[in-house]
């Protein structure tokens, strides 16, 4: 293999990342439906494509290693293949999240005992833009972009933290509801993990860009 | 791996100097318009091994060859094969470059010339210079000595040397351990493009290189009681990430012996 | 720490650059030996011989009267000779040494017949002289001729082109040998196209060697029966002959004072027919010399 060859693996195999951030994100959109709409069908599907996420994730481990034995990758070449095994890890981790919540709706079943809590959707949605810029920036090598993905994570802690408080809030004056609500906490922090998850993305990209990893803040408390 | 297209087939291949086996049994299936490069310690045969597949080994006196190779069927040390008829199908390509203390042109010339090319021999030696990739360096002084050249652009004249006489496989025995990194790198580009139309089999103690340009890689082997064993052959991509051999393993991460 | 002590350190240099331009000066003090016995002799060849040196000299026979002696004869004679020797020789030691070389190489036969060729080198040159009477005169019929005593001192200056033709061929480096038979040349091919036209320079400069040999042999001659007293130039490769050093040696045997005279412009002749051929080996050389090294 020679070097233009080499740099289209690595156009590809970024091409492939962002294919599977795209699963996850396809991922996420369901799960939250299937909870909105008490869709257990959507649910099932959910939990079963995350097999398909792995399965990706573990395809684009393998071709890195390959890329990585055989071109001896330096310097740029080679923080990109790192920061490529990384991020699949991350989306692969991510989609565990959907599928987890995907499982949520399975339990909560399809009767209709609580409202959803309205910030669980915002906070879903926070999350994708987050993971959408966070391969953006990748795409582009951007590194503010990337700088600000981790600021938004501040905004989906607040979100999370208020949820929170609300959910509790609620078990107490409800606690017939007790179950429902724990479950709904569960998908809470299923999606602030997602969030967190977008920031080791961005935090990936800050590393493939310059070259430096960590000691950008204190993003990583929850790791 | 099954579905190889082989070109050239070694069979139960030894290589005898005097009393002293050198290559030993050595088995390898070679794939066609594909690189294939031999790897292994110093003395473990891998020099004389390729120069079973183009019989070079019939010049030393005291090398004796045992088994088969197999061109496209055809046993190479079969009766009524003549070595030099052999030597114009598979091109070989040297250690160290070495063209002929004559012009640029001549160098390429030289081969359809011995072997009595009759045709417009100003086209060939320019679409062999254009395969090699030298045409545009040397396009402008083709009557000056092929000496005169960079070592890397002389390994590349004697690339196009090998070509002119239109061979179908290529032998490399180490052919860029004489030269820097950029011009290695040159000729790597170069066997990657000409794997395209040729079956090319490189000898490398550059492991590195091995990976980064070939598509199956055998290790050979050299032990106090054999010497020149195939340890091991597959998809480069196979040996350097996850051999099947303790060995070869031992070997490629550098924890030999 | 040192393993030398810094006082042994200073002694031992000052000793060694001593010892370094003594030897120096050793061996220019050689090379000045060498060069004024050379400007002696040379001195004493033209004061003695130039008078003798013009027209006449070159274009007369041999005389018994000093000062009508010329030295027409054994010139042409020593041209002849010499050319014959250096094509004769030079064919059969090129074939010899491809043979041992390239063909027979590293076979015992062929090791036994370099030694013994290299022996032959320093064989005395009056047994050559027996030899070509044996072989070339009486066996051969060739009788006394041109043609015999070219060969004679071809057998005499073959070691010497074989042996230099033997080194040159070993010099041929052997990845061009390799390149040529790795695009299909047979053994032929590779020996007219690549050993010869590199080994080239180095046969011709064995050759120069044979050549000032030959020209300056006289006993093998005198062996083999060339005349002393030849008043015609050869016409034919069966005529009879004489050389420059016979005629010399002959000149020299006189107690005229003329002959004395006549002998030193022959040796002026001599050393300036050496110098004609000698440069025209040295410009074929030339040709041949690579002009792609490098």
């Amino acid at each position: 293999m020679v070097r233009a060859d080499f740099d289209r693996s690595l156009e590809e195999l970024q091409a492939e990342l962002v294919g599977l951030g795209e699963m996850v994100e396809r991922a996420i959109i369901k799960s939250m439906d299937a909870l909105e709409r008490r869709d257990l069908a959507v649910a099932y599907e959910v939990v079963a494509e995350d097999d398909l996420i792995d399965a990706k994730r573990f395809e684009l481990e393998e071709k890195c290693i390959d890329l990585i034995a055989t071109q001896q990758p330096l310097a740029i070449d080679l923080r990109t293949l790192l920061a490529v095994l990384q991020i699949a890890v991350e989306l692969e981790r991510m989609g565990d999240y959907a599928e987890g919540i995907g499982k949520i709706c399975m339990i909560i079943g399809d009767d209709v005992p609580v409202e959803t809590p309205k910030e669980l959707p915002q906070m879903a949605d926070m999350g994708l833009t987050m993971l959408r810029r966070s391969l953006k920036s990748l795409v582009e090598r951007d590194t503010d972009l990337a700088n600000a993905v981790w600021d938004s994570d501040d905004d989906v802690d607040e979100l999370y933290d208020g949820v929170c408080r609300q959910i509790f809030l609620d078990m107490g004056q409800h606690p017939k509801t007790i179950e429902a609500a724990t479950h709904f906490l569960w998908v809470a922090h299923d999606l602030e993990r997602i969030a967190d998850r977008a920031t080791n993305i961005a935090e990936r990209v800050i590393f493939l860009v310059t070259g430096q990893s960590g000691g950008f803040g204190d993003h990583r408390e929850n790791e | 791996m099954q579905d190889l297209d082989p070109i050239l087939q070694a069979r139960d291949l030894s290589v005898y100097y005097d009393t002293k086996k050198v290559v030993t049994d050595v088995n390898l299936d070679v794939a066609r318009n594909r690189i294939t490069s031999i790897i292994g310690p110093s003395g473990s045969g891998k020099s004389t091994l390729l120069r079973c597949f183009n019989r070079m080994n019939d010049l030393i006196p005291s090398a004796r060859v045992e088994g088969q190779v197999l061109f496209d069927g055809l046993d190479l040390y079969g009766h009524n094969v003549d070595p030099t008829e052999i030597r114009y199908l598979i091109g070989m390509v040297f250690q160290r470059p070495n063209p002929f203390p004559k012009s640029i042109y001549d160098n390429v010339a030289f081969g359809p010339r011995i072997n009595g090319f009759k045709g417009d021999i100003d086209e060939l030696v320019e679409r062999s210079l254009r395969r090699a990739a030298l045409w545009d360096e040397v396009k402008d002084r083709l009557k000056t000595s092929g000496l005169s050249l960079s070592g890397g652009q002389q390994q590349r004249l004697c690339i196009a040397r090998a070509l002119a006489v239109e061979p179908s496989v290529i032998l490399m025995d180490e052919p860029c351990s004489a030269l820097d990194p950029i011009a290695t790198l040159a000729i790597e580009e170069l066997m990657h493009e000409l794997s395209e139309d040729y079956s090319i089999i490189i000898v490398t103690h550059n492991m590195q290189q091995a990976a980064r340009v070939s598509h199956y890689t055998a290790f050979l082997m050299v032990e106090e009681a054999r010497v020149g064993f195939m340890v091991e052959f597959g998809e480069s991509r196979k040996i350097f990430t996850n051999p099947e051999d303790e060995r070869t393993e031992a070997y490629i991460t550098g924890r030999f012996g | 720490m040192a393993v030398i002590s810094q006082t042994d350190f200073q002694k031992g240099k000052a000793r060694r650059k001593w010892m370094g331009r003594a030897f120096h000066g050793l061996c220019l003090l050689s090379v000045g030996i060498a060069l004024t016995m050379l400007a002696v002799l040379l001195v004493y060849l033209l004061i003695q011989g130039t008078t003798r040196i013009n027209w006449s000299f070159l274009t007369s026979f041999a005389s018994r009267h000093p000062d009508q002696a010329g030295i027409k004869a054994a010139m042409f004679g020593s041209i002849y000779v010499v050319i014959i020797a250096g094509v004769v020789a030079f064919t059969l030691g090129v074939a010899t040494a491809l043979y041992l070389e390239e063909y027979a190489a590293r076979s015992k036969f062929a090791r036994l017949a370099k030694i013994n060729i290299a022996n032959l080198a320093g064989v005395p040159s009056i047994v050559y002289g027996i030899l070509g009477l044996e072989i070339f005169v009486r066996s051969l019929y060739l009788g006394k001729s041109v043609l015999a005593g070219g060969f004679t001192l071809a057998l005499l200056v073959l070691p010497i082109v074989i042996v230099a033709a033997s080194e040159a061929i070993q010099a041929v480096p052997p990845s061009l040998r390799e390149g040529a038979y790795a695009l299909g040349a047979t053994r032929w091919q590779v020996v007219w196209r690549m050993v010869i036209p590199q080994a080239m320079p180095g046969i011709m400069t064995g050759v120069i060697l044979a050549v000032s040999r030959a020209l300056g042999e006289t006993a093998p001659l005198i062996a083999m029966g060339a005349l002393t007293f030849v008043p015609f130039t050869p016409d034919s490769p069966f005529s009879r002959f004489t050389v420059l050093p016979i005629q010399i040696f002959n000149w020299t045997s006189r107690p005229q004072e003329g002959f004395q005279e006549a002998a030193a412009a022959g040796i002026i002749v001599l050393l300036v027919v050496l110098l004609v051929m000698n440069a025209g080996a040295v410009i074929l050389r030339a040709r041949f010399q690579n002009k792609w090294e490098g």
